[in-house]
């Protein structure tokens, strides 16, 4: 049994929420570069370079990358073999996410109930899913979702005649009309799989691994690549202006499922695609 | 084509815009995004004036994130406009000339511009840290009580946007988009 002061997990998640929506991770940073290198269209060009230009400056001055600085969303992968003390963890997670923002200049873009939506100016509560895992450590995972993108998600409950095919046009679908309204170039992040509920956090989480990495199942892996190809002849292009690169990436992840579905979640998230991790 | 445009401006000069122009725009914008929009409904329904005289006006969709010391204002990109399309047509009626988000935009949105001579510009998604080096100043004129969602008077400088959809109907992210679709 190894303890865990809950002070460290505020620390933490307090500095990966700023660290993350001022630096995009090294894997986000490549795919951004070869895109800028395989771009056809002149005006695509010029705003991948302006992105680029964004991303500089955002690091060096400190300037959020986007003013849409997310929803909070942890992951924390807990050792079963841990003992948390010092406190509640979730209120934890939350005073690290209330000073990220509040000391690291983020915007508050959180409202306390959907329907009176009054801010509740700390841009608390986050968004927290637990898993536990064998092991001692704990690894956390800051990803802050900016809504434009999350708005054009999608789940579709897909019949098992449906096929990959099925799974294909639904991924199609969900690209073509958020166009330009997710801010393309895209990370397109899907889960199969799973039940309602589960088939979309496995979209989400698809999200959290690094844009460079393919899927360990062979076929998932080949569907990745062959999505990648086709949502980038769609034309959509960066800005929704017209181009050759619509997405920089697309993630799947699986999970069993039911003898008689075969759900497929379509999580969109902007070329900003923040995600921080720490093993603590 | 490239132009140096100053806001506000006229129905003549809106008119000369075209879709695919690359503008850059100087002079005083206003900020509104969601909840200013639905304030200046509920005001239009009782009869109240509202905070900005939207005549000849362009508005910027848009919530900052908060400057730090010595910085007119945080990082400062476009949110989606398509959330405010229920209420522009109003505000078109009333003269607003101009409107920089991005994404797409209802056939009453575009009906609207038509009739009253106005443009929608796109500026960058997701470059708010850039955008923001445009804005040199910003005053919150109404609804401060919203944060970031408050009316902002912003002085602006060189502020980058192409023009995706002109006064004559034309809408660039249909037809740029076909140009290099394969699919």
């Amino acid at each position: 049994m190894r303890e865990i002061e809950v002070q460290k997990l505020t620390d933490n998640i307090r500095d990966m929420c700023i660290e993350a929506v001022h630096e995009l991770s090294p894997d986000m940073l490549d795919v951004f570069q070869s895109a800028c290198e395989s771009e056809k269209s002149p005006l695509g060009k010029k705003i991948l370079e302006q992105l680029q230009e964004n991303l500089k400056i955002a690091k060096e001055d400190r300037i959020p990358i986007c003013q849409d600085t997310g929803m909070a969303v942890v992951f924390l992968e807990v050792g079963q073999d841990v003992h948390f003390t010092g406190g509640n963890v979730e209120n934890a997670v939350n005073e690290g996410v209330r000073r990220g923002y509040v000391e690291g200049y983020l915007r508050k873009s959180v409202v306390g109930d959907p329907i009176i939506r009054e801010n509740t100016k700390d841009n608390t509560p986050a968004v927290v899913y637990y898993e536990i895992v064998p092991g001692d450590q704990v690894k956390i995972t800051v990803a802050p979702k900016g809504f434009g993108s999350e708005n054009m998600s999608r789940i579709f409950m897909l019949k098992p005649a449906d096929g990959i095919d099925g799974v294909r046009q639904a991924i199609l679908t969900a690209v073509k009309d958020a166009g330009p309204n997710a801010c393309p170039p895209m990370v397109v992040g899907v889960g199969i799989g799973g039940t309602f509920e589960k088939c979309a956090l496995l979209a989400k989480k698809a999200l959290t691994r690094n844009a460079g990495e393919r899927s360990s199942i062979p076929y998932v892996a080949d569907l990745e690549r062959e999505m990648l190809e086709k949502i980038n002849k769609l034309g959509i292009g960066p800005g929704g202006l017209g181009g050759s690169t619509t997405a920089l990436a697309v993630n799947i992840n699986t999970y069993a499922t039911h003898i008689a579905g075969l759900p497929v979640a379509v999580n969109i998230c902007c070329h900003v695609n923040r995600h921080a991790v720490r093993v603590i | 084509m490239e132009r140096h445009i100053q806001v506000p401006l006229c129905e003549e000069d809106a008119r000369l815009l075209k879709a695919g122009d690359y503008v850059y725009l100087s002079g005083t914008v206003y900020s509104a995004r969601d909840a200013a929009h639905k304030r200046m409904k509920e005001a239009l329904d009782q009869g109240k004036r509202l905070p900005v005289e939207w005549k000849n006006n362009v508005i910027y969709y848009m919530g900052p994130s908060p400057a730090r010391e010595g910085r007119p204002i945080g990082s400062a990109g476009p949110t989606t406009a398509s959330r405010m399309d229920r209420y522009t047509p109003e505000l078109l009626d009333l003269g607003l000339k101009g409107m920089i988000g991005k994404g797409k935009r209802t056939k009453e949105v575009k009906d609207a511009m038509i009739r009253n001579g106005a443009v929608y510009f796109a500026a960058v998604g997701g470059a708010g840290a850039l955008l923001s080096k445009c804005i040199i100043e910003s005053e919150i004129v109404a609804y401060e009580d919203l944060g970031t969602e408050a009316v902002r008077r912003l002085k602006i400088k060189d502020f980058p946007v192409i023009v995706v959809m002109d006064s004559h109907g034309n809408d660039l992210y249909e037809t740029a988009v076909s140009e290099y679709a394969e699919l």
